[in-house]
């Protein structure tokens, strides 16, 4: 499986890893990353350690995530992105949507 | 199972000339309770295929005028697509023999003398394989018709398309773009409107996904587009018009990428919003270049009140290309898995020669490492050559429907009053008003360069008590608009700008009289010489506004007090002499 999950030691984050290509096959996979047994959970990190490449679909998939957790007041951070990811979420100016580290 | 057991009933054609083994086979086949025709020869058995359009055909190999092998062949023809198995009667038991039935188009054979449990057990089986062929070209057929329909559908949508969203300005000889030809369905759009006021808008946009939502979402797009910008909106009210329609309509997770241009040829400047899209660049004559980078959300992600329509400014010369494009050139891909990228890209813009369009060089450039020219359905490209003239505004006007329909006289006033000046812009809704008269509309651009400029005079002179003079040099430029900004905060509540609009027919055409009074101080007016303002005057107008009026105009006049101007614009219909007023660019 491309996107794996896990939860945090205290059990309010959740931990959302994407490997390889974030794109449009991996829709359902992450959906049903942050939609099942989210109950209780406050946090998301999206871990992008091993993901190589970002399309306009996958920040579409960051955007329902984010209305998921809550809109405005959600808490979602994207960690270890790669040069390339970086530069897409830097153009799409997702840094004011989420906290990009 | 019961279905092999009990298989349904068939209609089979058997062929057999002799009369023994044929009599058995049909009573065999009739007792299993299929339907049974019977022929003596290979012709009769071709002939009875044809009018009777059995299942199934049993054939014995060797028979007089007609062999098996070659009847076989004449009924797979006649069958076409339709799967009609057929199966050889034989003694032969030399495998060879065997083998050739089939290789001549037998799909099986049976071996004579007759065992009734594997006939029952060979037409089941080739039942089910007949039955799911019958399936299978059904399912094809069926798919290639919606195939068909679709694609007919895509070609209509696709003129829809074209009507709402090529209306605009994109055949203009400075413009050179690249666009898929393909189908609207690819998500990327690229309109060009030009302003009633001069000038024009540009809009490079990139919906996430394919298909459907995004030729959806395109359409919308194209309509406020073209509809505002030609009713003289600003590039902020329309972005922050595209924002809130696309929230309202697209769902989560897509949206439009875009890069908004307002092109000012009068006043040499260049307004750019990009949220998105990768940067858009201002190649300069002396090889220099400036990037205009995104910096907002793409459209239709923000909330209406979260949106930040701020448009970056530049100064612009002529013969300075702006450039335009989507993603799909970084993205595009060679066979060795490299991308374009952005060092290619400015090494390509380096090299462009001075006499080729960058659109056109870029292009070439991409298809030449992609080493694939179907890449290039994905590029969206555009370069716009500044010139020292309007390109649109010396274009001849289209020939009016009728310059007597709508109203002909009528007079308003429309007065804005204390906080609404900080932050309406009635402009448009002026201009709607004046362009009820179907022969004014050959005269929109210049009527809504009068009242615009009526406008900002009264607005930034007589309201704000701004100086032109600070206007000099570029931080004076933003000296004035921080400081119009700021004041515009503190318009007092008795503040007021007033229009009065009146018109009448006239032989030919007809007299739009607009007035202007605001609340402000006014300011000395050398009443005798005419329309000449003296420049030193206290509410000094920077440069161009007013001999801009006079040029456009029959007559301009101030009041005493200098604080109402009055404009008389006579119109005459296009085919009677427009061309008097056609030299709008300077």
């Amino acid at each position: 499986m491309p996107v794996n999950t896990r939860r945090s030691d205290d059990g309010e984050t959740r931990i959302i890893a994407i490997e390889g290509r974030f794109d449009f096959s991996t829709h359902q996979a992450f959906r049903d990353a942050y939609e099942k047994d989210s109950e209780g959970i406050r946090h998301w990190v999206v871990d992008m350690s091993d993901t190589t490449y970002l399309d306009s679909s996958a920040l579409g998939m960051l955007l329902l995530l984010r209305d998921f957790a809550g809109g405005d007041q959600a808490s979602i951070r994207i960690k270890n992105c790669n040069n390339d990811v970086r530069r897409i979420l830097t153009i799409s100016n997702f840094e004011q949507l989420f906290a990009i580290e | 199972m019961t279905d092999s057991a009990n298989p349904r009933q068939l209609r089979l054609l058997i062929a057999d000339d002799s009369n023994t083994d044929r009599l058995i086979l049909q009573a065999i086949l009739t007792r299993q309770g299929h339907e049974v025709q019977a022929a003596v020869d290979g012709e009769a058995a071709v002939n009875l295929y044809e009018s009777w359009q059995p299942d199934m055909v049993l054939l014995d190999v060797m028979m007089p005028r007609l062999d098996g092998v070659e009847a076989a062949r004449r009924i797979k023809e006649l069958a076409g697509e339709r799967l009609v198995p057929v199966i050889f009667l034989t003694s032969l038991s030399d495998s060879g023999a065997l083998a050739q039935c089939l290789e001549s188009g037998g799909d099986d054979f049976l071996p004579k003398p007759y065992n009734p449990v594997i006939i029952r057990a060979k037409l089941g089986a080739f039942d089910r394989m007949r039955r799911m062929h019958e399936t299978l070209t059904r399912q094809r057929d069926l798919i290639r018709e919606r195939n068909e329909q679709l694609l007919s559908e895509q070609v209509t949508a696709r003129r829809v398309f074209d009507n709402i969203a090529h209306t605009g300005c994109l055949d203009v000889a400075d413009i050179r773009y690249h666009a898929s030809p393909l189908s609207v369905f690819n998500g990327d759009i690229l309109f060009a409107c030009p302003r009633p006021a001069g000038g024009m808008h540009l809009l490079v946009g990139d919906f996430t996904g394919h298909g459907l939502p995004a030729a959806i979402g395109a359409l919308p797009v194209a309509e406020i587009f073209y509809g505002m910008t030609s009713k003289g909106f600003s590039g902020p009210d329309v972005l922050r018009e595209l924002n809130q329609k696309l929230v309202r309509i697209l769902p989560t997770g897509i949206f439009c990428c875009a890069c908004f241009v307002e092109v000012d040829f009068r006043d040499r400047r260049v307004r750019a919003w990009n949220g998105g899209l990768p940067d858009g660049f201002i190649l300069r004559v002396d090889g220099s270049r400036d990037t205009l980078p995104s910096t907002g959300l793409p459209l239709g992600v923000l909330a209406p009140e979260r949106f930040a329509a701020s448009m970056s400014e530049y100064v612009v010369r002529p013969g300075d290309q702006l450039l335009l494009m989507t993603d799909g050139v970084l993205e595009a891909g060679n066979a060795g898995g490299d991308w374009f990228g952005e060092q290619r890209l400015a090494r390509v813009l380096d090299e462009c020669p001075a006499d080729t369009s960058p659109a056109d060089f870029l292009v070439e450039q991409v298809q030449a490492f992609s080493g694939r020219s179907e890449d290039t359905d994905d590029l969206t490209i555009l370069a716009l050559k500044i010139s020292a003239d309007d390109p649109v505004a010396s274009r001849p006007p289209k020939a009016s429907h009728s310059a007597l329909t709508g109203p002909a006289s009528w007079s308003c006033r429309y007065q804005l009053d204390g906080e609404t000046l900080a932050g309406f812009n009635p402009l448009p809704l002026l201009l709607h008003v004046c362009m009820a008269v179907a022969g004014l509309r050959q005269h929109s651009g210049p009527v809504y360069t009068i009242l615009s400029e009526l406008y900002n005079n009264a607005l930034e002179h007589g309201i704000l008590q701004l100086s032109s003079l600070w206007k000099d040099g570029a931080e004076g430029f933003n000296r004035y608009y921080a400081e119009r900004q700021a004041r515009l905060k503190q318009v007092g509540s008795d503040q007021y700008i007033r229009f009065d609009l009146e018109h009448r027919m006239r032989a030919s055409g007809g007299r739009l009289i607009i007035r202007c009074q605001d609340s402000g101080k006014g300011f000395k007016v050398d009443r005798n010489p005419g329309p000449v303002l003296s420049v030193g005057s206290e509410r000094a107008f920077a440069g161009r506004g007013i001999p801009l009026i006079q040029q456009l105009s029959s007559d301009l006049t101030y009041n005493k007090e200098g604080n109402c101007a009055e404009v008389v614009y006579d119109w005459k219909s296009v085919d009677t002499g427009f061309e008097e007023r056609a030299g709008f660019s300077d």
